[in-house]
Order: structure tokens, then C-alpha cells, then sequence
């Protein structure tokens, strides 16, 4: 094995961590920061109202936020990894029972200042959890029945504790980051083949246990002209939006769906439409590439990070932030029933950009601290 | 630190495999979401712009402007007002209830237009327009505006609606405009295209049968429209066309007198032009007010004029089917003559009545009028002279030169839809209709205008016109410069085998007018700038019986309802004729008193307005 001298002095001089920054990555989620700031303006019709105000001054913190993340030491993402996990746990039992109601769930918990959305938090502690109970394991260990039961209560638990809220689609996103780590770890590819068809089998009797308001989304989704004024709506006016916008879009602050209030939800889940539709096919394009390379730059620091817990980290959070980006864009353009998931960093709500920033963070500190080993 | 080489080197090919499929599948899907995007935005995006317009636009129709309608001298007799109206935003209005009731006390609603405009408030949305009143008398529309300081949100507006000035003269003729019904829009085409609520469109008369030409179009205003249907703002605003204007071949002056000469009675007068058709007055009486029809009459108004006895709401003119009586006899003798069965020198003993198989057949004179020729028959109009010819002549050959003089067929064509076709009945007809045998002496009172035969007033006008004119074809019209007909080509063919035919009966005419014994002699005008040529008719109603004819009762000791109509067919000037004229009293009595008087003031004033009209057509044609 490699010894390098310098790694042994355990920590670098805070010019050489700024010089091992990831500027493209920065780069990338400025200017995500800048078009979600432009969107949010462009949502209160022009003016910089409530919603722009908020969503800046989140962003704001939560980027100087994750800029002292990655100045700490990768050892201490490890280190604190059940705790960080038990800790949300923690807030997840104190929000079923003492939560905040609202529009039919009890998701947020009231911190005086702010309302955090646990779940959020959890959709990222729970790749750190699960990275650090792969770190050490051996691989022939990976398949160990005991291994997978332990892997599948962690992600298990928080996922029944916001499935009570009831919050079905975070508590997929939370799945689906849990899953991505199972994957990289080296969970034998059959699991995840024989958890595929069981669950496409079980899916007919999985929707007969959705919620009479789920049910009808699926259903508006295989045919949102059943109901065009209802459960439809959304669909149909978001699938308008984007399409009326063309190749270079209807133009900034021009949307009319958006701004004669066809549009739903457009601060949170439905941006991409409000976005899609005033900058069109290129801006929409140019966003997904965006995107894409803030995707591939996560997964190259994975790649050049020494420790297999960062790499199992970078990896399944660039997943992670995959998937939420893909699910959001298929379900505004219409390829997937309506859940409501936010797109990272565009969507308003401050619980899940405390979530994507504290990531960012992690693989940042991974970055300047690529050369870190952990024991 | 990973000291287990073996195992870390292991774990590191695993986890950059799976790295690698990931990142391919990344890939793909990230190429699918754009793919998507592009069929989506490039592809598809002229439908889903479509359909964001169709979200966002709105447009609002305004009622059209009709055309006018202008009598021959370019008086409006259907003309556009300016309405008062009273319309209230309720979004605008700070206090609905308080504003609402003011309203109330201020128009002094009654407690029934009261609740009407409350629920009509409730069924729009707070930023839709709730017209409180239609119709504002200028009175109340001044006192709204001297109080609308405290009447926020009210808006006194001023809307176009339809009027007509000459109030009944013109109702029959021009008939009248109300609010569009369902049945309306489903049988019109541009009633349904031009809908907007409360748009008024014509429902008798004119105004309906050329609803086409008046209608015009809509104003279009388009709105930019939020999701809740809120104007955000206003995007084009197309102006509409005004209806066409329609001048009538009418004379108001003409119109009026025959209005007052009806007064108090129901029949109809009707004047043509004998050489162009031309309508110069047409009026069916008794007649009713259209205005109280275009805001909705009342429902006592309607009841009025429903169960008047008189009967309003018939057009008499053109629906009305009479026994012609005596007025057919010019036909019966042209026919006769046409068709060689007479001549002038062909007489026959007149002695008050005559026995035809089996049956008494009674001049109206008692005593009878002795011999009697052709041209003595016509002025006395006798009875007996014509039972014979008629029978000589037979049923079919009479029902034939009727039929050519526009008896049996509609006058206007398909210009009124009301118009009764009359009957002129023959051998065949009855087989057809009645499906019986025709008997010889329906043959014979048919020769005097009773039995089957019908005749609309406007017929008999037209029937006088074409014999006057010296018996050449003409059709009928009303309105000048009509687009939509053509002149027909057979226009003046001739309906006469031999003119000197036509020349015996317009003698004929003459002397009944204009010499003693004639019928009406006593409506006589000797100054040959006015003289006119005419026969009387008297249609009985019901059958005179024996008794009846022993009492011969003055028509004044006689029920209404069974008293004879009295009819008048004339033209003139005699020496160079002009115009025909036919007057119908319903229940008058004798053609000679009652409706021969008509004529006679009818012509004084037509052939005095004669100059003027014809100066007013030579103007039109100096002015291009």
C-alpha cells in the first residue's frame, strides 16, 4: 500500500484546500442557484416577493453552509454517521407525534425559525449510514443474511415513519437512496432482479392499498383526460406549459400558464414547467445538462477518492440526485404518475436544499480530502 | 486503512462496475428526458400552444348592430335607439345589499324584477356584468346618475335596441325583434353564430325573414383570461359590420291613411304598383304596438292583444283566406270570354233567382235585373248572369285563367312564412282532397267567389294589378334593389289569349264604378286624374237561409260574426292606370258601402303622392 507522507500529517494548509476544490462542481450549482433564484422570480410574477426573498436567502446560507462542510474532514462525515442517522430518526418519532399538520400530513416540525421536513434530512443520512456500515465490510460479508436484513431495517425504519405522515413519495426517494448504496456495495445483482419482479407483480395489490387521492393520480396519469378539470388538471396544464414553449420558450417573465395560474404548484414541483416553458427546449436542455454535469463531476471525485466509504457516498448520491431529478422531470412531462418530489436546488423549500447542500458538502470535503484514508 | 489487498481490490472492481452500468443507464435515461422534452417543445408544440391560447384567451361577443329598415322615401320604420341601461359589476360593489336595495328604491323595482335581478346575481360570477334594467326611462336614468356618488360599482350604460316609430302601422309588414329563444338559434344558422345573451332577433315579418341580411356580426373582444376566468387584459377588440339596410317599396303616408280607414276593424288594404309590383301600402287590421315586444312584453299587454276578438296576431293580409264573393266575377268573365263561351252581345233574363238541377240559385238583387249583358252584369253585378256562365264555362277552365292571375299560389314566394297559398279549386282537386265527386253546383257559386274557392287580400290585389296592367305577368315585391331574387324571366309575358278580352272586362270595371247602377257608383271620383275602375264583393260568411231572406235584415241588426265581409278590388287612374288596390272588411257587410269608400279615399291619396314618388326615382337615378 501507498504511504504517503503528507496524508500522514493528517491534515493541509487551508490554501491547498481551496486549491483541491471542485470548481466545476461549484461552478454547477451556482448556477443552479442563479436559474432557481431567476425561476423563483419569475413565479411572483416579476417582483421579488416572498418566495424569492426566502428561497435566496436559504440559498445563500445553505451554499456557505455546505462551503465550511467541505473544509471538514471526510473522517468526520464517517464518524458521525449512525449518530447523524439516529438523530433523524429521533426527529421523524418526534414529528409523527408532535409535527406540524399540514394540507393532510404531519411533516414538518416547527423550530422556531424554521420548519424542517425530516424526511428531507433523511433522504441523505441514510447513504451516509449505510456508506459507513459498508466501509469495512468484506465483500464475501456483503451477502450475508445478516447483512441484508441489518441493511434493509435501516432503510425500512425510516421509510415506515414517513409513510405514516403520509408521505409516499419521499418515502420512495428515501428508498431509492437507500437502494443505490445497497447497489454500489455489492449486493449480489439477483436481490435486485428478484426484488424488481416481486415488486411488479405486487404492484396491482400495492395501488389496491394506495389512498382513494393516489389511486386517482395514477389513473389521471394513464389518462389525464378523464377528468381534465380534476385529478387531471395538473398533468394536462404542466404537459401544456412545457410544450407551448417551444425551442427558445415563450420568453423570461412571459409564461402565460404560469403566470395566469394554469400552473400548480409551480414554486415546488412543478418549476421545471414554469422554467421549460419561458426559456423552451434549449434552456430546458441546457438545465438537464447542467444537471448532468454536476452528476458527473460528484461521480469523479467518487471515482478519485481513496476511501471506499467516500466512494460508495459520491456514487450512490449522485444516483440519488439522479433519480430525483429524473422522477420530478417524468412526472411534469407527463411519463409518471404525479409524487410529489422536488427538483434538487431549482424546487422552493428549504428542508430539501438543507438536504442537497449538506450532500454537496460531504462529496466537496471528499474532494479536497481525496487522498484521506480511513481506517 | 484497507489492508486486506485482496478484498479492497475486489471491492474496488465491483463497485467501478456497477459504476459503469449506472452511469450507462444514467445516460440513457438523461437521453430519454430529452427526447421527451423535444417531442414535447419542437415536436408537439404547436398543438400544446394551441392549447395554451385556448387557456388563456377568451373572447367576449357583443350584441350586433341591425340594419334599418327605410320605407320608399327613406323614413326609418325599423331604426336602431339608444337604450338606457343599468349595469353593476357585483365584484366592484363595496356593499351589495346596501347598494341593491338603493337601486330598488331609486327604480322603485316591484318585489318580483327585485328577486329576478338577485337571482340572476347569484347564477354569474362576482366579476360579471348583472344588468339590473334593460330599459331605463330617461328619467330614472338621470336620477341614477345624479345619484351614483353613493351608488359605487353601478354603471349607467347606454346600449342600441331596436324601435319603430310608426308603433302599429308597420307590424304586420315589418313584424317585430325580442330576445332569441333555443328555438331561434337551433333553425338559424347566423342567429346561432351571432349568439350573445340577450341578443334580439326578428320573430315576425321581415325582421325574421331577412334576419340574414339585418343581423349583422358581433363586436369581438378578446381577454387575456387567468385560470379563474378573470380579464387580465384586453387583446383585440374587432369591430362587427352593421346589418344591411333595407329600403321597403312602402309608402308611410299610403300605410298610415290605410291604418285610419281601418280603424276599429278588422280586414286588410293592400296597394300595388301594377307595373313594377311594387307594394305601396300593406296593413292588416286591427294591429298591435311591436315595441312592447322588443324588451319582453308584459304579460297583460299579451293577453290583450291574445284574446282581442279582432284576432291582432293574424296577418290578414297574406294569411287570411276569404271567399272572394263578387270580386272573382272579372275572372269568371274573362275566362268565359278567353275561352269562347261568350261574347259581349251574349245576355241572359235575370229574375231574381234561378232553379240548376234541382237547386234555387238567388241574384242578391230580388227582383232580378232583367236582361242582362256582359258589361251590365259586371256593374251590377249581377248574380244570375254569372251562375250561367260559369256553369257554361265549367270549373276547370275557370280555375285555370284564375290560377294564371295568381290566384291558388303564394304572392311573396318564400319572403313570408306565414303566407296562405288560398284555393282554387277544381274536378281534380276535390278527388284529391275531399275525395268526392265534383257536383255541378259548386261549379255554379264558385262563378260568383263562394264554395271552395279562397283568396288571400294580397291575391285579389295582385289579380286586379295584372288585369289592370292590360294582363301581362308581374311579381310582387317589397323591398327595392332585393338582392337575393332576380327578376323572373316570364316578367310581363302575357296571360290573355286575345288583349281585346282583357279591354271588355276593364269596360266592364268601369261601369261598375262609374256609371248609374253601378255598385259603386256612389265611391265614383268623375275627375279623370283620379278615376279609377273597381268591382265590389260581398262573401257571406254563413249560408243565408229562407228565413234570412225573409227578414233581410240591415247589416247593423245582423250578429258581428255573422255579418258578410265586405271586399273591393280596384285600379286607377282609369285612363292611364297605375295602382290596384284590394279592401277586405271582415264582418263589414256590402262591399259597396263599406269597403268601396276605402278605395276611394285610398286613390285621392295615392295618385296625389304619385308625382312624388316617381321624382324621388328620378332623383336616385340624377344623384349617380
Amino acid at each position: 500500500m501507498y504511504q504517503h507522507t503528507r496524508l500522514s500529517k493528517g491534515s493541509f494548509s487551508l490554501f491547498q484546500k481551496f486549491k483541491s476544490f471542485d470548481y466545476i462542481l461549484l461552478a454547477c450549482i451556482l448556477l443552479l442557484g442563479t436559474l432557481s433564484l431567476t425561476t423563483m422570480y419569475s413565479t411572483d410574477g416579476g417582483k421579488v416577493l416572498f418566495h424569492t426573498k426566502s428561497h435566496f436567502v436559504k440559498l445563500v446560507t445553505f451554499t456557505i453552509m455546505m462551503l465550511i462542510f467541505s473544509f471538514i474532514n471526510i473522517k468526520f462525515w464517517f464518524s458521525i454517521g449512525y449518530l447523524f442517522y439516529l438523530i433523524v430518526i429521533g426527529l421523524l418519532i418526534w414529528t409523527y407525534y408532535f409535527g406540524i399538520k399540514a394540507s393532510g400530513s404531519q411533516r414538518w416540525m416547527d423550530l422556531y425559525f424554521i420548519n424542517l421536513q425530516p424526511s428531507e434530512l433523511m433522504k441523505i443520512c441514510i447513504i451516509l449510514c449505510l456508506a459507513k456500515y459498508f466501509h469495512r465490510m468484506k465483500l464475501e460479508n456483503v451477502n450475508s443474511i445478516y447483512t441484508i436484513l441489518t441493511s434493509l431495517i435501516i432503510i425500512l425504519l425510516p421509510m415506515g415513519l414517513v409513510i405514516v405522515q403520509p408521505d409516499l413519495g419521499t418515502s420512495l426517494l428515501i428508498s431509492i437512496s437507500g437502494i443505490a448504496v445497497l447497489w454500489f456495495a455489492g449486493i449480489n445483482h439477483k436481490y435486485f432482479i428478484y426484488t424488481m419482479i416481486g415488486f411488479l407483480i405486487s404492484l396491482p395489490f400495492i395501488i389496491s392499498f394506495l389512498k382513494p387521492y393516489q389511486k386517482l393520480r395514477v389513473l389521471s396519469f394513464l389518462n389525464p383526460d378523464r377528468d381534465p378539470l380534476g385529478a387531471g388538471y395538473q398533468i394536462i396544464q404542466s404537459k401544456i406549459a412545457v410544450g407551448s414553449g417551444g425551442l427558445f420558450g415563450k420568453g423570461f417573465l412571459k409564461g402565460t400558464q404560469s403566470y395566469l395560474e394554469f400552473l400548480p404548484e409551480k414554486h415546488t414541483d412543478f418549476i421545471f414547467t414554469l422554467f421549460s416553458e419561458e426559456f423552451g427546449f434549449v434552456g430546458s436542455a441546457l438545465l438537464l445538462i447542467i444537471y448532468a454535469i454536476t452528476i458527473y463531476r460528484i461521480v469523479v471525485i467518487g471515482a478519485s477518492s481513496r476511501s471506499y466509504f467516500a466512494k460508495i457516498f459520491c456514487y450512490s448520491f449522485a444516483a440519488a440526485i439522479f433519480v430525483y431529478i429524473t422522477i420530478n422531470m417524468s412526472m411534469v412531462l407527463g411519463l409518471l404518475p404525479i409524487v410529489g418530489s422536488p427538483l434538487p436546488i431549482m424546487s422552493y423549500g428549504g428542508s430539501s436544499m438543507l438536504a442537497t447542500m449538506i450532500g454537496f458538502g460531504i462529496v466537496m470535503s471528499a474532494k479536497v480530502h481525496s487522498q484521506q484514508a480511513i481506517a | 486503512m484497507i489492508n486486506s489487498s485482496s478484498d479492497s481490490v475486489k471491492k474496488l472492481n465491483s463497485i467501478n462496475r456497477r459504476m459503469f452500468i449506472t452511469g450507462s443507464l444514467k445516460f440513457f435515461i438523461m437521453m430519454g428526458l430529452i427526447s421527451r422534452l423535444f417531442f414535447l417543445q419542437v415536436k408537439e408544440n404547436k398543438k400544446y400552444l394551441t392549447l395554451s391560447d385556448k387557456n388563456r384567451i377568451r373572447e367576449w361577443k357583443l350584441a350586433p348592430v341591425r340594419g334599418e329598415i327605410y320605407d320608399y322615401f327613406g323614413n326609418v320604420i325599423a331604426g336602431n335607439f339608444e337604450a338606457y341601461q343599468l349595469h353593476v359589476i357585483p365584484e366592484q360593489v363595496e356593499d351589495f345589499r346596501y347598494v341593491i336595495y338603493r337601486l330598488k328604491d331609486l327604480l322603485e323595482l316591484s318585489d318580483k324584477s327585485f328577486k329576478k335581478v338577485l337571482k340572476k346575481k347569484n347564477e354569474i360570477k362576482p366579476w360579471e356584468t348583472l344588468i339590473v334594467s334593460d330599459n331605463l326611462s330617461w328619467e330614472n336614468f338621470s336620477k341614477i346618475n345624479n345619484h351614483l356618488y353613493d351608488l359605487n360599482g353601478v354603471k349607467p350604460v347606454i346600449s342600441i335596441s331596436r324601435n319603430y316609430p310608426f308603433k302599429e302601422n308597420f307590424t304586420h309588414v315589418i313584424g317585430y325583434v325580442s330576445q332569441a329563444n333555443e328555438n331561434d338559434i337551433e333553425n338559424n344558422e347566423i342567429i346561432k353564430k351571432n349568439f350573445v345573451p340577450g341578443l334580439k332577433v326578428g320573430k315576425t315579418g321581415l325582421e325574421k325573414s331577412l334576419e340574414q341580411q339585418l343581423i349583422g356580426s358581433n363586436d369581438i373582444e378578446r381577454y387575456e383570461v387567468n385560470a379563474y376566468g378573470r380579464r387580465i387584459s384586453q387583446l383585440e377588440f374587432q369591430k362587427g359590420q352593421k346589418g344591411e339596410s333595407l329600403r321597403l317599396t312602402i309608402d308611410t303616408e299610403i300605410q298610415k291613411l290605410a291604418n285610419v280607414l281601418l280603424k276599429d276593424q278588422a280586414g286588410s288594404i293592400c296597394v300595388m304598383d301594377i307595373y313594377s309590383g311594387s307594394i305601396i301600402a300593406m296593413h292588416s287590421s286591427p294591429s298591435f304596438d311591436p315595441n312592447l315586444f322588443v324588451f319582453g312584453i308584459s304579460k297583460d299587454d299579451w293577453q290583450l292583444i291574445r284574446n282581442d276578438p279582432m284576432k291582432p296576431l293574424v296577418n290578414k293580409t297574406l294569411q287570411g283566406n276569404y271567399s272572394p264573393g263578387s270580386t272573382i266575377k272579372p275572372i269568371v268573365a274573362l275566362s268565359a270570354l278567353e275561352n269562347g263561351i261568350i261574347n259581349t252581345n251574349f245576355t241572359v233574363k235575370c229574375t231574381g233567382k234561378t232553379e240548376l238541377y234541382g237547386q234555387t240559385y238567388h241574384c242578391w238583387k230580388k227582383k232580378g235585373h232583367g236582361f242582362v249583358s256582359l258589361r251590365n252584369a259586371m256593374k251590377q253585378s249581377c248574380d244570375t248572369y254569372f251562375y250561367e256562365i260559369a256553369r257554361k264555362l265549367g270549373v276547370d277552365k275557370l280555375s285555370e285563367t284564375a290560377k294564371k292571375f295568381g290566384l291558388g299560389d303564394k304572392v311573396f314566394d318564400k319572403l313570408f312564412d306565414i303566407e296562405k297559398k288560398g284555393l282554387v279549386p277544381n274536378t281534380q282537386w276535390k278527388k284529391n282532397a275531399l275525395g268526392k265527386g265534383w257536383l255541378l253546383g259548386e261549379t255554379i257559386i264558385t262563378g260568383i267567389g263562394q264554395g271552395y274557392i279562397q283568396t288571400t287580400p294580397i291575391q285579389l290585389c295582385l289579380m286586379t294589378a295584372q288585369i289592370a296592367n292590360g294582363g301581362y305577368k308581374i311579381y310582387p315585391k317589397i323591398i327595392v334593389d332585393d338582392k337575393n331574387k332576380d327578376q323572373p324571366d316570364d316578367k310581363f309575358t302575357p296571360l290573355y289569349e286575345n288583349p281585346e278580352n282583357i279591354r271588355i272586362v276593364q269596360d266592364a270595371m268601369f261601369g261598375s264604378t262609374n256609371e248609374v247602377m253601378g255598385t259603386s257608383y256612389r265611391s265614383r271620383i268623375s275627375d279623370p286624374k283620379y278615376q279609377f275602375a273597381g268591382k265590389t264583393g260581398t262573401a257571406q260568411v254563413k249560408k243565408i237561409t229562407e228565413r234570412d231572406r225573409e227578414l233581410d235584415l240591415k247589416t247593423f241588426q245582423i250578429p258581428y260574426e255573422e255579418r258578410d265581409h265586405a271586399l273591393y278590388i280596384a285600379y286607377g287612374p282609369y285612363k292611364h292606370p297605375r295602382y290596384a288596390v284590394s279592401v277586405i272588411v271582415e264582418h263589414g257587410g256590402n262591399g259597396s258601402t263599406t269597403a268601396a269608400p276605402m278605395a276611394k279615399k285610398l286613390f285621392k291619396s295615392i295618385i296625389d303622392r304619385h308625382e312624388l314618388r316617381v321624382s324621388i326615382n328620378n332623383k336616385r337615378y340624377m344623384d349617380i
